[in-house]
Parts: structure tokens; sequence; C-alpha cells
């Protein structure tokens, strides 16, 4: 599904943000992807959705690969790759319903397809009553749920998450938390980043593949340090 | 109707910034307005000076009538000549002693009438140059009953040079002022397609295709040009009536000089969005 090999990125400052990273996330998984900020996370995360090119090294997401990708195919690749930010990024002239039908109207689906299906996201985040609420009026809990919404629209093959609950309160964090877990119950695979030590601990069971200075220094579906 | 209705409503979201894009791009326009309006009454003031260019052929006495009207049709149909008007000894006198009437005594005095015959001769509009006004009096002057030809020759060459002048100073000047407006229409549009970079980011993420993207931005590029261009149009319509009512007669200016003006802004603000929402595309993303 979702294949690293051997990948580094640099931006050009003394080391690289990403360096010699190989793993494979199977399709269905849950994964965690860990370190402390600067570790390399976001670049990970970037790398897999395509937004930065590998210095060296390869990344390959489903059929396509970041060193044959032509820039035309990148916008099919985006609408199954579901990718959530911490700060949510909402286009905040538009309300929830809007924010999430506006994935569906950049692929060209026709409108009378669109309305059931912003309802159905809707019901599944559990933010039906809030429909024509603008983000500006919903907490940020809700906030996340919508970009969480607008992230399944085109029925991704995987899930990244920026830190995603990184802005939320406990009780929020555990809601959208909950919705990611029954999105991969659902087939979705899952790659969570996130420094969130507590969250870690309370999942034991789901993978986790940590970070230190851009280096993949831990994978628990290899059961040892790197 | 999608990048229609888009680009309307992103003009709608952020007023302030479309209205000082608008005032910018008019403002700019508006400076090219008054040039055009300048370089054209010049344009119509030499135009009209040089179309008193002609040629005068003075006729011996001793030309027959049926030899002038046959050389005056020759004359006429010259490509350089627009009309060949004989003038007899008679009417020159008439007409001498109406514009200088001061001595309409002397003239009534005569017991012979010492004016030639002459034909005026006007040139066609392209054929006013020294060269041109020259060949025809040259040409003219061949037919053995004509005395002497004039045309002021110095008059002529000076009209000739300032044109020449004229015209390449408007060509300077005009491309001057297109060349800032641009850059200025350009810089505008920019800075609204910089105000909405997180939305384009978004869109990017979504997967919208760089088309998808780019569609309301070149139509909002337009609308604001149009905008600006028609703001300009207003301007210098307001300080073409305000010179006209103060201080001299003007001419307006052509209909197809103001269609080109909307159309340079209409579709200069369109290339400056394409380009800005290009370079912002670019910069989001690395493939």
């Amino acid at each position: 599904m979702v294949k690293l090999g051997s990948v580094t990125k640099s931006f050009g400052g003394s080391s690289p943000a990403v360096l010699d990273v190989s793993f494979h996330l199977r399709k269905g998984e849950f994964a965690f992807l860990t370190g402390a900020s600067g570790a390399g996370k976001t670049t990970i995360l970037k790398l897999v959705h395509m937004l930065h090119k590998p210095s060296s090294g390869e990344v390959r997401v489903s059929k396509y690969s970041s060193s044959r990708i032509r820039r035309r195919d990148l916008p099919e690749l985006r609408r199954r790759v579901g990718y959530i930010f911490q700060d949510f990024r909402l286009l905040e002239n538009l309300t929830a319903e809007e924010n999430i039908a506006f994935a569906l109207q950049v692929t060209g689906l026709p409108r009378a397809k669109i309305g059931p299906r912003v309802q159905k996201l809707l019901n599944q985040v559990g933010l039906a009553a809030r429909a024509r609420a603008l983000p500006r009026e919903l907490s940020g809990g809700e906030q996340q749920r919508v970009a969480v919404a607008r992230a399944l629209a085109n029925d991704p093959l995987v899930l990244l998450a920026d830190e995603p609950t990184g802005n939320l309160d406990e009780r929020a964090s555990a809601g959208v938390f909950n919705l990611f877990q029954q999105i991969n119950a659902s087939g979705t695979s899952v790659l969570m980043a996130t420094h969130d030590a507590a969250l870690l601990r309370q999942h034991r069971a789901v993978r986790v593949i940590e970070l230190e200075q851009g280096r993949l220094v831990f994978d628990s579906a290899e059961g040892t340090a790197a | 109707m999608r990048p229609f209705r888009e680009a309307l409503s992103g003009m709608k979201r952020a007023p302030v910034l479309t209205f000082l894009s608008v005032m910018a791009i008019g403002l700019s326009v508006f400076t090219i307005g008054l040039f055009a309006l300048t370089a054209h009454n010049i344009d119509v003031a030499l135009s009209d000076v040089e179309g008193r260019v002609e040629v005068v052929a003075y006729l011996r006495d001793d030309a027959s009538e049926e030899l002038i009207e046959i050389a005056r049709h020759e004359i006429e149909s010259y490509p350089e000549v627009q009309a060949a008007r004989y003038i007899s000894k008679v009417e020159a006198l008439f007409e001498a002693s109406r514009e200088l009437s001061e001595f309409s005594d002397v003239y009534s005095d005569l017991e012979v009438n010492p004016l030639p015959s002459s034909f005026e001769i006007s040139l066609r509009p392209d054929f006013r140059t020294p060269t041109d006004v020259e060949a025809v009096a040259d040409r003219v002057a061949t037919y053995h009953f004509v005395e002497e030809t004039r045309y002021g020759r110095e008059w002529v060459d000076r009209i000739y040079s300032l044109r020449r002048v004229a015209g390449g100073a408007a060509v300077i000047l005009g491309l001057s002022f297109a060349l800032g407006a641009a850059l200025l229409i350009g810089i505008a549009v920019r800075m609204s397609v910089l105000a909405r970079a997180n939305e384009i980011a978004i869109m990017q993420t979504v997967g919208a295709t760089d088309s998808y993207i780019r569609r309301p931005f070149l139509i909002e590029g337009l609308l604001t040009g149009l905008g600006g261009g028609l703001l300009a149009l207003a301007m210098t319509f307001a300080a073409y009536q305000a010179v006209e009512r103060s201080l001299v007669t003007l001419a307006w200016l052509p209909e197809l000089w103001t269609a080109a003006g909307l159309a340079f802004a209409g579709i200069l603000g369109m290339l400056a969005a394409g380009r800005a929402v290009r370079r912002e595309l670019r910069r989001l993303d690395v493939y």
C-alpha cells in the first residue's frame, strides 16, 4: 500500500530532514508515526502525499511511484490519500457540508451525487446537526471531524493524519481517535503522526514507527529497535 | 459556470482586496488613457494641418480651356491626388479681393486682371510626404502651359518631421505606459492570488487538478482587469469633459482605441492571474 525504500529528504540544510527511512504500511493497517518535534514525521507524511519529492530512494503509494509519477497524475493520487492537518485547514468561508462537498466537486462528481454523499460523511463523523455551521462556529474537535470527513470524501486507500489531536482536549482527542479506528476497521490504512505518549500507551496494540533526527529508530512491526 | 461562480464568490469574499486591485489597475490604465487622449488629439491636429497641404500650379494665360480640362482630368487620375480644382483668372481675382478686402479698391481699379488661372491640387492622406508632394509638383510642371508650381516645401518638410517625431514619441511613451500598467496589474493580481494561497494549497490537498484551480482565478483576473479598464475609461472620459468644458475643444478617442484599452486591461489581468497561480502551484508542488 505505502512503501518507503531508503528514502532521504534534504532541504539543503546541514542535516537531512529524513535519512534512509524504509517501512511498509500494508492495506488496512494502522500505524503511529512518532518522534519528537523536528524528527521528520511531517516530512514523511508529505513525502507519502507527494508534496515533497525524495532526494533519494523511492516512495510507493498503491500503483504510484515517486520516481515515475507525472504531475498530471498527482490529483488522482491525492484523492486516494486523505490528509488531515493539526490545524484542520478548512475553508473559512464555507460551511461544514460545503467544505466536504468541495473535495467531491474537484473530482467532477455530479451535483446530484454530492449531496447524499456529504450527508453520509457527516453522519459518519457525527456532525449531521452541524452541517450548516461555519468553521468558526465549530469547536476544535468538530472542525477536525469536518476535516476527517473531507479526507474521506473520495474513499481514500490511506489516511495520513498529522498530529490530528494536537490542538484538541482529551475528550475531543478520544473522539477523533475512535473515528480513525472506525475508518481503519472499514479497510482504510491509517498513518497517524503524533508525539502524544499517553495515546501510544493507551493503544499498545497499534504499530509504532519512531523517528529520531530523521532516522527510523524503532518499528514495532519489526519487533526491535533499528 | 462553476469557475465563473467561484470567481465571483472569490471577489465577494475579499471585497477590499478586489476594490484595491480594481483601483490599482484603473489608475495605471488611466495614465494610458490620458496619454492616448493626448496622442489622438495631436494626431487629429496634425492630420488637419496635413489636409491643407496642396500643390498649386499657375497656368499661362494662353492655355485653352479644352486642354486645361483634359489636364485636370489627368491630374485627378494620379494615385497621389485627391482632387484637382481649376481656378480661373476671374475666380482668382474674386477670391483675392475677398481674402484681402483692404485692397479691394486696388482690385476694382485694375484694367487688366494680373492674376493667373491655376490648379489647386489636394493630395490623398497617404501621399502627403515631402517626396510625394514634390513628385506631384514636378509631374504637373511638365505640362507646357504650366508656368510654375508651388507647395511650400519648408512647411511640408516641417509637418512631416513633426509627425515622425510625434509618432516615435507616441510609440516609446505608449509602450512605457503600457509596460508600467502591465507591471502594476501583475502586482495587483498577484497580491490577490497570494492572499488565497491557503485556499490553493487546500485545493491541491484534496486532489484538484491545476486547471480546476486555475480557471476561477483566470476569470477573476479577467473581471478585475475589465473592472479596472472600465474605471480608467470613466476617469479618462471625465478628464476629457473637464478639459473640453474649460480649456480647448478635444476629440474623444476612437471606439477601436477604447475597446483595445479594455481588452488590454482584461487580458493582462487574466494573464497575470494565470502566471501568479502557476507560480503558486509550482511552489507548492515539486513534481
